[in-house]
């Protein structure tokens, strides 16, 4: 390790929290991490970044840009990217969560964010919680889910295990993970089958409806129970309260988009909505709910490598035009490599140094050992955090940032698409330093010498160029506790629903219809065998979140640790008692890590986090099978087998 | 399935406060009406998040042709309604309350509270340390994030509402025993740590005395070192999840010491979980 003092994590055992960095460090001739100033800190990250310019061109660079942190800096970040870079390679951690449904909404209605507002959920008369434990991973959402509930909404909870959100709902409909299109395109076959279509909505705004009630006419019930686990009348029964509801809210988090098909199963739940008419009304929509407090945010500003800041197309001659003009550059014609394909190039050898602000991929990608492998085959991999992540420990040079969420003023974006201030409270510890002023101080010693005076011009010249957020001045954003996008005119406030064009009656105003997406089941690539018998599915804790770097550094009594939750029966099968360690392995990798029994798992499905990678790193299990559309791996079905370790009976 | 009704524009009601002509929307309450005139009402169980529970009969207010005083904080207003906020007989009633509760419980840390008790003329002594039902009592310390001194509990059930079926629905609290003995309590009085407690905090955000607080305050209080007047109050986002909840942190010598969120908020209404309320530590864990 390094010769310093080592910040972070020490030794095995229970972790330590994080402990901020507060000094800029360069990786020496001995092979570790020095304490340095920032001038010589920033001339070795702005050196190896020219180097590989100059040697392999453009696209041999790329930026993982950070959904935790604030617009203004995710602007400047995909700024620098295709300027002072000039390539289009930039992308976040919405790769690892939400991208396939902002692919799968914008494929549909043209624009990537959640069709509702939170308001909405309260005064809906059916709530579907697909694939989201939302009481957990977005409690004060749910807040809002259990006014709509007292204000006499059904809830049906859809699920793979009956978990504390599923113990609100009036059904759970517990199905086999990875068998989402089965189940919805069996709703929607009981739906056309039943007469239950909205035939005007569906004739005016939509097209491919052929197509597609084609596509799901063999999904029968019985077919669908047999392949979902779930009984023919509990899926009977929701396709009639969706398909009669007045109004209906269907919400969904990572249980859809973390499979190798995510962007289909996005389409799949988007085609309920089209068939019933539950998009673009005040309390009928669809509500993807975002895992960090500025995913939505990151990719609205163009730190992705398909879009424009204001989620606009990158292949539009007219937009590109527009933002070369303001930045006096070329803009490549064509989609950058989100960050999966950005970790292959790396692989490859085509992609030489990254730039990292405040990403953590070394324990947050599938098959993390394989990705621990690429970051080291490098050349310059510059890393700018708070914390000496596992990320960090690999890179040439790591500079300390400011906590963009209390020690920088901005503003981000939510999962309604509200855009609010992010306020400066307390300043950053020792010599970190805001993340703009760093990426500004690398740009000028690149040959750009960007000024910007504080967030807000930044944010300005955003609202120069993006027509959504245009009406969204700092005040207006202070006066109104945030705006939702589009919101073009400063003298108005956004619509709390989009899509609403699609009820127009003036074909003109309706614009592009929404197309439906003839979709096809595609099991789990991790088959289930009876070598690895049991199903294994991630996901989030109540006081936990993510790597667990953030959240490790409060004393939270609910913490636990890890543990593998397996249902009572298997318990039982394997002669299991709670607390007993086991190893748990899957085709790529083992860890070890106790038992916990939960009676909301089914037998052959097991549960655990990624919270604690320190200890049990579950991504070692998890299997790198992306989406091919947006690049999401498929950390929800990992096939696994459970092994003991000790002899029963105290010989532990 | 039936439709649920959208709230429609409300009317206005007319109505005599004080001797003058006043007009709030129709449903608005006396207490909502005093505060839109600048009326000032002194509350301690309201909260403007929650149901009122009349529990405290501090705001009480005299209608004209009733036969007793009307909490203001639910009663609401009629069309012609005649209401006086400052007679004797509310003076009176609210020095009484006053009386009895400073007398039973320690309101060291309930905010406007001893200037209530002057401009009443309470005499919370004249009862003598005997009355001292609840104060005194040990604080409850079980976890590192928050402390419950029931010593200063009004038995207001703020906390209990918004850890019930108002906001949380945790239902890790609720009033146990009877009479004198009554208190909040987790099941069979437990630490909070075998309870079905999820640490949202959301019963420290409207506790109006200070009987629950973050460890942080409780901590630096004990130590003399926590000061009101030198810490700024900034809001900004949590830095978990994308719900995008507004965090009000409280900063006393560039450190969090305790965190909320604006009441009216549309996306909290002044609730968060145990992330957002807690979880700032990472920033300030230092060498």
């Amino acid at each position: 390790m390094n010769d310093h003092r080592r910040k972070g994590r020490r030794g095995s055992g229970p972790a330590e929290p994080y402990t901020r960095i507060t000094r800029p460090m360069v990786r020496g001739r001995d092979g570790l991490l020095h304490e340095t100033s920032w001038d010589v800190a920033l001339d070795a990250a702005a050196r190896g970044f020219a180097a590989t310019r100059d040697r392999y061109g453009p696209d041999a660079f790329g930026m993982f840009s950070c959904a935790r942190s604030t617009n203004e800096m995710n602007y400047v970040a995909q700024k620098f990217t295709r300027v002072v870079m000039g390539t289009n390679n930039v992308d976040s951690c919405n790769r690892t969560c939400h991208a396939p449904s902002v692919a799968g909404l914008s494929a549909v209605f043209g624009s990537g964010g959640g069709t509702s507002s939170y308001q909405e959920v309260e005064d809906t008369d059916l709530i579907v919680m697909w694939g989201s434990n939302a009481r957990f991973a977005h409690p004060i959402f749910f807040q809002h889910v259990l006014k709509g509930i007292r204000n006499g909404a059904r809830m049906f909870a859809v699920d793979p295990r009956r978990t504390s959100t599923a113990q609100w709902a009036d059904r759970w409909l517990g199905l086999n993970v990875g068998t989402d299109i089965p189940l919805a395109h069996a709703m929607a076959r009981e739906i056309i089958h039943a007469g239950l279509v909205n035939r005007s909505f569906v004739a005016r705004a939509t097209t491919g409806y052929e197509e597609f009630a084609a596509e799901v006419e063999p999904w029968t019930l019985d077919t669908a129970e047999q392949v979902t686990g779930v009984p023919a009348q509990a899926v009977r029964e929701l396709a009639h309260a969706y398909a009669t509801a007045e109004r209906a809210q269907l919400c969904w988090t990572l249980g859809i988009t973390e499979h190798h098909n995510a962007t289909d199963n996005v389409r799949a739940l988007i085609n309920l909505s089209l068939l019933t008419g539950h998009v673009g009304r005040h309390g009928s929509g669809l509500q993807p709910l975002r895992g960090q407090n500025n995913v939505q945010g990151g990719g609205d500003m163009g730190a992705i490598p398909d879009r424009l800041p204001g989620f606009q197309d990158i292949l539009d001659p007219g937009v590109r035009a527009r933002f070369e003009a303001s930045w006096d550059t070329v803009i490549q014609p064509r989609h950058g490599l989100n960050l999966t394909r950005m970790l292959d190039a790396i692989e490859r050898g085509t992609l030489k140094a990254v730039y990292c602000i405040g990403e953590n991929p070394a324990q947050s990608e599938a098959d993390c050992e394989h990705t621990v492998e690429r970051l080291r085959a490098l050349d310059h991999f510059v890393v700018q955090d708070i914390f000496l992540t596992r990320t960090a420990e690999l890179a040439d040079v790591v500079l300390p940032a400011a906590a963009a969420w209390c020690e920088s003023d901005g503003t981000a974006t939510n999962s309604e698409r509200r855009v609010q201030r992010v306020r400066r409270a307390v300043p950053p510890p020792g010599e970190a330093r805001d993340d703009i002023a760093i990426l500004c101080d690398l740009a000028a010693r690149l040959g750009h010498p960007w000024t910007y005076a504080g967030a807000e011009e930044v944010w300005n010249e955003l609202r120069a160029l993006s027509p959504d957020h245009h009406g969204m001045t700092y005040d207006r954003l202070a006066e109104h506790q945030g705006l939702q996008w589009p919101c073009p005119s400063t003298e108005e406030v956004g619509p709390t629903y989009l899509h609403g064009r699609l009820w127009s009656d003036d074909p003109r105003l309706r614009g592009r219809p929404a197309p439906f997406g003839p979709v096809k089941h595609d099991p789990p690539v991790d088959l289930v065998d009876g070598t690895y018998p049991i199903r294994l599915t991630t996901g989030r804790r109540l006081d936990s979140y993510n790597t667990g770097v953030q959240s490790g550094g409060f004393a939270s009594p609910l913490r636990r640790g890890e543990n593998i939750e397996l249902s009572p029966e298997d318990a039982a099968a394997h002669g299991l008692a709670a607390g007993e360690v086991v190893r748990i392995s899957s085709r790529r990798g083992s860890v070890t890590a106790p038992v916990w029994i939960d009676p909301g798992l089914r037998p052959g499905l097991a549960f655990m986090t990624m919270h604690f990678p320190d200890e049990v790193d579950t991504n070692q299990l998890t299997i790198e099978a992306t989406d091919p559309i947006a690049g999401t791996a498929e950390y929800k079905a990992t096939a696994i087998r459970i092994d003991r370790i000790a002899a029963p009976a105290g010989a532990r | 399935m039936t439709a649920i009704p959208l709230q429609l524009p409300r009317r206005l009601v007319e109505f005599t406060l004080d001797g003058r002509q006043v007009r709030v929307p129709e449903g608005a309450t006396v207490l909502d009406a005093c505060r839109a005139e600048g009326t000032e009402i002194p509350t301690l169980c309201h909260g403007d998040t929650l149901t009122p529970k009349n529990a405290c009969r501090v705001c009480v207010v005299e209608v004209e042709g009733a036969r007793t005083l009307a909490p203001a904080c639910s009663r609401r207003v009629d069309p012609g309604m005649e209401v006086r906020t400052g007679g004797a007989r509310v003076r009176h009633s609210r020095k009484l309350v006053l009386e009895l509760l400073a007398s039973s419980t320690d309101l060291s840390t309930t905010p406007h509270v001893a200037g209530w008790i002057r401009e009443y003329g309470a005499r919370p002594d004249r009862f003598g340390p005997d009355a001292a039902t609840r104060a005194g009592q040990e604080p409850k310390v079980d976890n590192e994030l928050y402390v419950r001194d029931y010593g200063k509990c009004i038995m207001c059930y703020k906390c209990v509402d918004a850890c019930g079926d108002q906001w949380q629905n945790t239902f890790a609290i609720a009033v146990a025993g009877r009479g004198f003995d009554n208190t909040v309590s987790v099941e069979h009085d437990a630490p909070l740590t075998d309870s079905a407690c999820v640490y949202c905090g959301n019963c420290i955000e409207v506790c109006p005395t200070g009987a629950l607080s973050f460890k942080s305050e409780f901590d630096m209080r004990a130590a003399g070192t926590w000061d009101e007047s030198a810490q700024t109050r900034t809001t900004t986002i949590c830095a978990y999840c994308g719900v995008g909840c507004n965090l009000t942190l409280h900063v006393q010598g560039d450190e969090i010491v305790k965190v909320g969120s604006p009441h009216d908020n549309p996306v909290t209404h002044g609730n968060l979980c145990v992330k957002g309320r807690f979880g700032f530590q990472h920033v300030q864990n230092r060498e």
